[in-house]
Parts: C-alpha cells; structure tokens; sequence
C-alpha cells in the first residue's frame, strides 16, 4: 500500500510544463474560492446574492448538475460491465474517477450554502439528530456519501490490483459495480425527489423533474467523458479504438433528445393549462415583463438544440463538431438546472413577489473555487491513475 | 499531461524541488486565504457548538443553557434578559382569525412583532407581509399583490390588505424537509426552531407555501434599548447569523395567558386568537359562523390561519 501511495505521490510530482501550469492555475483559483469562502464564513451568506425570496442560488444549482455529471459515469460503466465492451473496459476508470470528483464538490457546494457549517455534525446519523425517512435531504446525505465510497473503492481497488501486477478477483468487484450502477439513478432521482416533492412551488412540483434530471444528465456527464477521452488520446496519455466515442456520442445523442422530449412536454401542459406554474415559465422566457433569466434560458435552449441538429447531421464524425457540440451540452444543461430550474421556482415568490437574483462576485468566486478543486483533484486522479492503466495494457489480464 | 515513459522511475531532484515549492506556497497561501475569518461577527463557543438538541436536553442542562445564554445576551447588548420556556398548555391549540374586511393596512402588527420578537433592525427582519390588492381588479390574487406600498398608500378604500405570516399549518411541510429536526410542531400546534440546533440550509424556506419563515443572512443587529427582555428560548430570544426564524404565535406571551403582540396592538380588531379546541372561544364562533378561508387549501397544509370576509 506504501508503494502504491508513493507512486501516486511521484507521478503527480512529475510532469511537463503545461501540467504545471496547469496545476497551478487551478491551485490559484482554489485559493481565491478559499478567500472567498472565509470571507462569507466571517459575514455570513449576506455576501451572496440570495435572499429570503430567493433562498437558493448558484451553490444549490452547481451541486444539482454536479450530481448529474456523477451519476452519468454510469453511461460509460453500463457498456463496459453489461455489454462487455472491451474498448469501454480501457476508460470506464477515468469516468470512475470523475464521479469520485464530481462528489466531492457536491458535497463542498452543500457547505458552502449552509448557514453554519459548523453544526454540520447534527446531520450525522446516531451523533446528530438526522430526519430520516421524512427528509428528502437526509436521503441525498446517505446515497451521494454511498456513491462517493462506492466508486472510491472500485478505483482504488482496480488500481491498487494493477499496480501490484494482480488479476482483479471478480467476487471483489463486480457486486460493487452492480451496486454502484443502481447507485447512479439512485443519486440523481433523490436530488429530483428533493424539489419535486415540495408542493409549496408549483415550478418544481412535476413527476417529471426525475426523469429529466436523468436525461439531461446523460447528455451532459458523457459529453464531458468524451471530452477529457478526447483529450487525453490528443495528448497521448491513453489509447483506445474510436468505437468508444461512437459509442458514448449515441449515448449523449440519445439521452439529448429524450431531455429536449420531456422538458417540451412539460412545458406544454403548463403553459396550455395556464397553470399556477405557468407565470414562471413565462417569466422565465422573458414573456411576462423583465426578465434577467431569459436570454440565459434562450442560449441554453439555443445550444441544446443546435447540438442535437449537429450531432444527428453527419457533421458528427469531425472530431471538432462533436467536441464543439458536447461543450454546448455541457453549458446548455448547467444553464438548464440552475438558471432554469432553481432560480425559477423562487420568481415570484410563494406570495407573488418578484424578486430577482443576481449573484454577488464572492458567490462566482466561491464557485469557480470549488470547480477548480475539483478539477483539481480529477486531474490528480488521472496523473496517478494513467501510468499503471498503461502499464497493465501491456500485460492485459 | 504527456506521455509518461517512467512512471515509477524515481523522482528528478529538479521535480521534487519544484513540487514541494508549490505544496508549501500552497499551504502558506492557504492560510492567507483564510485571514478574512479573523474579523468573524460570530464565533460559537465550545458549549455552544457541543450543545445537544432541544428535546435531548435535561432540566439541568436546560437550565445551565439559558443561563449562558442569558450571560451572552449581558455581554453582548449589556441587557437584563430572563429567557423562559413555558411549556404548551393541556388541550390548547391555538388559531388566528384576519378579517380582511377590517384589515387597513396600516402594518402596525409588523413593527409590534419586531418589537416583541427581536428581529434583527439591520436588516431589518418582518414575519407579517401585508400585501395590497385592488378590489375592482383581480381581487384576491397573490401575484398582483403590491408588497412594499408606502405608508401612505395604506387604509384606501379600493383595496384589501391582507396581512400574511406563519399559518401554523397542521401538516407542515418546513418540518417535513428539515433534515436534523432543527423545526418541529408542539402539542398547541405552534412550529418552532431551535435556534441553536439548526444548519441554516434553507430547505423549510423553500418547502413553505406562505413565504414564512425568515433567515439570518448576516449578524442581526437590534440596538441595545429596543430589546424585548421577556425572552422564550424557542422563540424570541436572540437569533444567531445564519440560522432560521419564525413567527411562533408570540408562545412567551400567549403559553401565559396573554394574546400576541399582533393580535393587540391591531387597531380594527381584524385579529382575533384562541383556542381551537375550546367550543366557547372566540375563534370558534367566527369559524363557524363567518365565511373563512385558508390560503392554497389545495396544497393540504391544513392552515390554522383563519381569513374572514366580513365587516
């Protein structure tokens, strides 16, 4: 195990000068999202743009795409464990450690939205006093912790077995990764269950809010998978066959449009309807007065249709057009869970105030932090992981 | 990111050099970073953070808390205070009846509440929301309600004014979603906080219906001479930064018999409050015989905030 640490220890150590420019940029924004952080530490969530009309802004926004950027590594596990894809088999770690990443700024992102972090052991089940079953909350406490410790120990498992030269026993893996693919829907459908369960916002309070986290979720998490695949083959870090980008590129495809499917569906059933969720839609289209949500929602909806035209066109096997078209995804859905779905709930407000919500520069800062610390420690992940994957392709199991 | 040919070779002096530079300005600036956390408005103690929840407490360590408390109030406001904690009263539940009617608008209930309840003054934190609507135009509907009309704008005959704050739902769904039973309903129907248990993560905010419940963005600020020293631990006593507040009924006036600060100062008489269960009560004669309704029936809170449509 030493062994195993200290060769993690000296491959993060030992790199070109692009990695360490990069890894340095990334460490100088995690130390100004630091900063930030202690400054609302010290002055509370005032130095954010919430209020007590619109009590959950970007914090709660990144943690629900977070949560579906993890859940979606399971789009690359299913392929490789179920369907036995071999090439799958070379990357599903890399989707592995992006989950382990993603959850851990889910976690952080819940902190910083807390009001006092320092009472965050009253949410620990036995020492503190945890609301489970009746709390929703609770429920995402258990399944995205499990979630974390599920695909902590698949990595660590395999690369531990691969570094040592071992063939991975089976009996050691494979329930696990079983329980880590229920696992996955599992954490994205309790986030949903988290809002759509509350009566009190008619935005949020739709059967439908479950299934089109997932979707959208499976657009997005694989698009970023066959970024970072696309990536790391450029750099030379990896190989693999191009079957694996076909592959996941369906995926996404697929997964795109069921989203673009659901959300047109619900939105036809309030506006026609004129529902109590209707004035929310409508605002947040910019069709009832002014809006500062709607030309965000307007690119969103913008980039994800243009990236389903492209990625049905045959313009899909440049490597350009995809790459171009998966970052769309990305940005169209993070705008999509947080600037079209959080925000929204709260304008107007349960008693008809339109309050509007912009966040403060703390709030941003504090968030670019957080993605920096993750992408920090995913790309950590991968200058530890990358040499033994590469050693064992050569003496293949 | 390159190609690594040597991924077990042993480390080059050069990249060990330059790898522990980075970790230890890493660190060093880590601790800069954090420097704003000395200038904290608030810094719990060590009792404090290691308090246990309200319901897991002893009539000893009660006792001992509200104590300290009492001593931080000393300390910080350089006020007197007795905190009490009057239990709810056998086969009482309490209800609020508004006539709308009567209602001007003239938001005295607002700053009588503060008052008694010490809500922060800066920012300055309110329970009841009074919302104006046009008689003639859409009647009774939330969202062409104007909020922040001028004092002047109050008692004009084409409008009613319809106050709104905690409807002590019956079914309430901020205690459903809580996730550390921070909030919970007492046996005389009142929800309430405590402010010393709760993790200030907003869900009861959004779980809410009726725009109730309140949270401490910053250090609330009250000045010393407006403090209401007749304090209650699981209402009005002082509120922490970053915790969440609500309206309890006034339960440190109306557990001992009085009626809540709302109630009394009304100059109308639209407010009435009582007893639920008891057949002679007032609050009973106007629910069975006025027109009453509850804000959002449909979402089946089951208010126990009577509006009344009378003269």
């Amino acid at each position: 195990m030493i062994q195993f640490l200290l060769h993690g220890f000296r491959s993060v150590f030992h790199g070109s000068r692009a990695y360490w420019l990069w890894v340095s940029a990334l460490l100088i924004l995690v130390l100004v999202g630091l900063n930030a952080y202690a400054r609302q530490l010290a002055h509370g969530l005032f130095t954010t743009g919430m209020g007590d009309e619109v009590s959950w802004g970007l914090y709660i926004a990144n943690f629900v795409f977070l949560v579906g950027m993890a859940a979606a590594a399971v789009m690359v596990v299913i392929p490789a464990y179920i369907f036995k894809d071999r090439e799958m088999h070379k990357v599903v770690i890399f989707s592995e450690l992006f989950a382990v990443a993603a959850m851990i700024m889910c976690m952080a992102f819940i902190t910083v939205d807390l009001g006092r972090p320092d009472r965050l052991w009253h949410l620990v089940p036995v020492i503190g006093h945890f609301n489970w079953p009746g709390s929703m909350l609770t429920w995402d406490v258990i399944v995205l912790n499990g979630y974390l410790f599920l695909n902590l120990y698949v990595c660590i498992y395999f690369l531990y077995t691969a570094f040592h030269g071992h063939v991975p026993r089976q009996g050691l893996y494979l329930p696990v990764i079983f329980v880590s693919i229920a696992w996955a829907f599992s954490i994205h459908t309790v986030t949903a269950f988290l809002f759509q369960g509350l009566g009190g916002r008619p935005f949020w309070n739709s059967g439908l809010i479950a299934p089109r986290f997932l979707a959208s979720a499976f657009a997005a998490g694989p698009a970023f998978m066959i970024l970072v695949f696309t990536i790391l083959k450029r750099l030379q870090a990896i190989a693999f066959e191009s079957t694996v980008i076909d592959k996941v590129r369906v995926i996404v495809t697929v997964s795109l449009l069921i989203n673009i499917f659901l959300a047109g569906s619900e939105l036809f059933a309030d506006l026609y309807a004129n529902s109590a969720e209707a004035i929310h839609i409508s605002l947040l289209f910019g069709l009832h007065g002014e809006s500062l949500l709607a030309p965000w929602i307007w690119a969103a909806l913008g980039m994800n249709v243009l990236a389903a035209l492209i990625l049905l066109s045959p313009v899909r096997r440049q490597p350009l057009a995809l790459m171009a078209s998966c970052s769309m995804i990305i940005i169209g859905v993070w705008i999509e869970k947080g600037l079209g779905f959080v925000v929204p709930a709260f304008i107007p407000s349960t008693l008809g105030d339109f309050v509007q919500y912009v966040p403060s520069a703390n709030e941003v800062l504090i968030c670019i932090g957080i993605w920096a610390f993750g992408l920090l420690l995913y790309t950590l992940f991968l200058k530890g992981a990358i040499p033994i994957v590469n050693r064992t392709e050569i003496h293949p199991d | 990111m390159e190609k690594d040919t040597k991924p077990s070779g042993a480390l080059s002096r050069r990249e060990f050099i330059t790898g522990m530079t980075i970790t230890l300005a890493a660190a060093g600036a880590g601790v800069a970073a954090l420097s704003p956390l000395s200038g904290a408005e608030e810094t719990p103690s060590l009792d404090a953070f290691l308090q246990q929840h309200y319901k897991r407490l002893t009539v000893a360590e009660k006792k001992a808390i509200f104590a300290r408390l009492e001593a931080e109030i000393r300390s910080t406001y350089g006020v007197k205070a007795a905190i009490a904690d009057p239990p709810p009263m056998d086969g009482v539940e309490f209800a609020y009846a508004l006539n709308i009617g009567r209602c001007i608008g003239c938001r005295k209930c607002v700053y009588a509440c503060m008052q008694e309840n010490n809500q922060s003054r800066d920012p300055q934190i309110q329970y009841i929301r009074v919302l104006k609507m046009k008689k003639e135009g859409r009647g009774i509907d939330l969202q062409s309600a104007v909020h922040d009309y001028p004092q002047n704008e109050a008692a004009d005959p084409d409008y009613y004014y319809m106050p709104v704050q905690c409807q002590q739902c019956k079914n309430p769904p901020c205690v459903k979603v809580c996730p550390v039973h921070a909030t919970w309903q007492e046996p005389d129907g009142i929800v309430v906080i405590d402010y010393n248990w709760c993790i200030g993560c907003r869900y009861c905010e959004a779980a809410c219906p009726y725009h109730a419940r309140r949270f401490n963005f910053t250090r609330p600020h009250i000045a010393p001479e407006e403090i209401n020293p007749h304090m209650a631990y699981l209402s009005n006593r002082p509120r922490y930064m970053g915790v969440m507040e609500k309206c309890t009924f006034c339960l440190q006036r109306t557990r001992v018999g009085r009626y809540p600060a709302c109630a009394e100062v009304c100059p109308t008489g639209a407010r009435k409050f009582g007893n639920l269960n008891d057949p002679q009560s007032e609050i009973r004669k106007i629910i069975e015989n006025e027109r009453v309704y509850v804000l959002k029936e449909d979402l089946g809170t089951v208010p126990k905030f009577y509006y009344v449509l009378a003269k």
